[in-house]
């Protein structure tokens, strides 16, 4: 039984353009779902309209199985933390987390038990009698996810909840949060532009751009056999290196860009269109290090970022630009043409006029088969 | 030897940098001087040379056209004391800021509540509701002075309709002070309204939002959101209204010109009238001088309440 469903579900402001089109959604009860996409693709605008808070031009929202459309937001029993924290600035801390149980009417032992639990999640315990302007953005944040908690509402709406929060912090929370919504058995609907947020904490992935859905799905399926160059290039970082590609049939070789052919030895291309324009997108870590024997290609060194446990090297393709990710340290030095090994079996196979995915890469599938 | 080149250095530029400092302080303040000067002129002009000056006469006895004859100390001040007219005058001015600031503050609360909601056609009640603001105190007056007219006046039809007994709205001792206070409300309300509309105009909707996902009741949201937001509109407008009542003065003039017995002779009134009716320069300023401690303690003690209650973002 999904907990939320969306049917259909379309939002247009003033009769314009549509924000949001054609989405068709069911998050599973105790599910966590993440939302993610550009700037701008309606990320909000779809939570605020699960939370009530935005009126539903078409379609149906059903939460429970049962319509919603007409309900306010205080009869869907949620809980919501907003991009912008909306915290009560006349009010303490303290005064900001209780607002909601108080005027729920919940006794004073049952609230001070569950601020001080929230308080303690939070690492808030300082600051329960400052005001919030006298918090910094991410202490802020921290009384807005707190405010969520104490509700304990079975369906929690969460809008990029960590964005304001150090490193360190932000990953204490990530763990923090997925408990807490275990242990609750929370559904969670949870919006970031953190590629690391999206796939460690998602039990599914959602990919919005432009008011329409890209891809659902768990986050390795996602990263292996991205549906579409939007989702290939969105999901993962580095993101994937994308590139034109044709098959010259003489040489029985796939150019890339004009500027990189590789050997067609792999049998399970067969039914790929030889005449459909194509694009190729291999991910950074399935391009290797290679030794001179073992190279399939010697490519011209334009940048390289060491990061301590890898090195991302970046190479020109043509007119893109390609990233490679290894492990360990490796001393390269821009300029060098360094030796790699690109694998037919790694490449994602692109329709470059609508972008849809023809073939992913062989490895993914060979792994799948292999784990069933 | 490079030891005394050294040490002169720091010292010759640190004088020079004090120097430029003193130059900079004194350069800006005869700029700001130079931005307010036109206010320092009219206000030296307008306001504190006539509030000496009024100082000055209380002291005083004067003639008909003025002019100070007798230095007769604080006599002025003791006699205004001991006049049960003048007395009565600070009654009626308290009981009409009574009856005035509470409910212009209520009324105008309410109407810009309700004209925040969202509606289809809301800007056509916001500007009615402001309306009275465009309107002089000589029209409202007027206007006001039909509508009490004992015989043809509308309050009255209603009164008598509902089948009570005729009001003198402007000459019953009773009715007077109230019927002013109804007309001052009236008026006040365009003004007060629009503040305040703008006050909760400027409140953050995500606030609602979120209390609304809390499940808060509109009262809860009413008390707990919008009027602690709304504490520094509300103390503002307040503090307005109270001064604004103390210095009431046409709608008694057109209306009742203080009467009847004395009921409506609030302190302004009965100021213009010891000055210009009965040539008492002297007692008149030493009324004006007891207004002005008034509202100046009245504006402190609101300033002092004020700081504990207001939420200033
Ligand atoms: N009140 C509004 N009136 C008109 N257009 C709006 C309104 N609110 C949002 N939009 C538009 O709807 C689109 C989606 O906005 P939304 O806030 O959902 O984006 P988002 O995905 O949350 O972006 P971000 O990641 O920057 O928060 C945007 O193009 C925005 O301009
Ligand atoms: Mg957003």
């Amino acid at each position: 039984m999904g907990h939320v469903e969306l049917v259909d579900l379309s939002k247009s402001y003033d009769k314009q353009k549509s924000v949001l089109d054609g989405i068709n959604l069911t998050i599973e009860e105790g599910e966590f779902f993440v939302l993610v996409g550009p700037s701008g693709s309606g990320k909000s605008t779809l939570l605020r309209m699960i939370a009530g808070l935005e009126e539903i031009t078409g379609g149906t929202l059903k939460i429970n199985n049962e319509t919603v459309n007409h309900l306010p937001p205080k009869d869907r029993n949620l809980s919501m933390v907003f991009q912008n924290y909306a915290l009560y600035p006349h009010l303490n801390v303290e005064q900001n987390i209780l607002f909601g149980l108080r005027a729920k009417k919940v006794s004073k032992q049952e609230q001070q038990e569950r601020l001080m639990e929230a308080v303690e999640m939070m690492g808030l315990g300082e600051y329960l009698k400052r005001k919030p302007r006298e918090l910094s953005g991410g202490q802020r944040q921290r009384v807005a996810l707190a405010r969520s908690i104490v509700s304990q509402a079975p369906l929690c709406l969460m809008d990029e909840p960590l964005s304001n929060l150090d490193a360190k912090l932000r990953a204490h929370m990530r763990i923090e949060i997925r408990r807490l919504q275990k242990r609750l058995g929370l559904t969670m609907v949870y919006v970031t532009h953190d590629q690391v947020e999206a796939m460690t904490m998602g039990d599914r992935i959602m990919v919005l751009n432009d008011g329409k859905i890209q891809q659902v799905g768990k986050p390795i399926h996602l990263y292996n056999e991205p549906a579409n160059l939007f989702v290939a290039s969105f999901i993962g970082s580095p993101k994937m290196n994308l590139g034109n590609a044709v098959f010259v049939e003489e040489s029985k070789e796939l150019v890339i860009e004009n500027a990189l052919s590789i050997k067609n030895n792999s049998a399970y291309l067969e039914n790929i269109k030889r005449t459909e324009k194509l694009k190729i997108g291999i991910r950074a870590e399935h391009i290797f290090p290679a030794t001179s024997e073992t190279a399939t290609h010697h490519l011209e060194v334009v940048n390289v970022e060491q990061l301590g446990n890898e090195t991302i090297v970046a190479f020109d393709i043509g007119a893109e630009l390609w990233t490679a990710k290894w492990a360990g340290q490796w001393s390269v030095q821009v300029g060098e043409r360094v030796p790699v090994k690109i694998d037919m079996d790694y490449l994602c196979f692109f329709n470059a006029k609508t972008g849809d995915l023809i073939r992913p890469a062989h490895f993914s599938k060979e792994k799948e088969v292999a784990a069933i | 030897m490079s030891m005394p080149n050294t040490i002169a250095e720091p010292i010759e530029s640190k004088l020079d940098f004090e120097h430029y400092k003193r130059k900079e302080r004194i350069k800006s303040w005869a700029k700001g001087m130079l931005f307010l000067l036109p206010s320092i002129i009219l206000f030296t002009v307008f306001l504190f040379y006539p509030l000496v000056r009024t100082i000055y006469l209380s002291f005083f006895l004067t003639n008909a056209a003025g002019e100070t004859t007798v230095f007769v100390g604080w006599e002025n001040f003791a006699r205004m004391f001991n006049s049960p007219i003048f007395m009565q005058s600070m009654k009626s001015t308290f009981l009409f800021v009574l009856y005035t600031v509470p409910l212009t503050i209520i009324i105008s609360l309410f109407l810009a509540l309700l004209a925040n909601e969202k509606l289809r056609g809301i800007g056509i009640f916001r500007t009615i509701y402001s309306s009275t603001m465009g309107i002089s105190v000589a029209a409202a007056s007027v206007f006001w002075l039909y509508l009490f007219h004992p015989s043809i006046g509308f309050l009255n039809m209603i009164v008598t309709g509902l089948g009570f007994e005729r009001i003198g709205w402007l000459t019953d001792p009773t009715w007077a002070l109230i019927a002013v206070a109804i007309t001052t409300i009236w008026m006040n309300l365009g003004f007060t309204f629009l503040i305040l509309l703008g006050g909760l105009q400027s409140i953050d909707g995500y606030l609602y939002e979120s209390a609304d996902i809390d499940g808060a009741g509109y009262f809860y949201k009413l008390k707990n959101i919008t009027i602690p937001m709304l504490s520094p509109t509300l103390f503002f407008v307040v503090t307005v209204t109270i001064i604004n009542a103390f210095q009431t003065f046409g709608q008694i003039d057109i209306l009742t010109q203080g009467g009847p017995q004395n009921t409506t002779n609030l302190i302004v009134y009965s100021i213009y009238r010891e000055a210009f009716v009965n040539y008492q320069f002297g007692s008149a300023s030493a009324q004006a001088v007891v207004l002005f401690i008034i509202i100046l303690i009245m504006t402190i003690i609101q300033f002092k309440l004020g700081e504990r209650k207001v939420h200033y973002q």
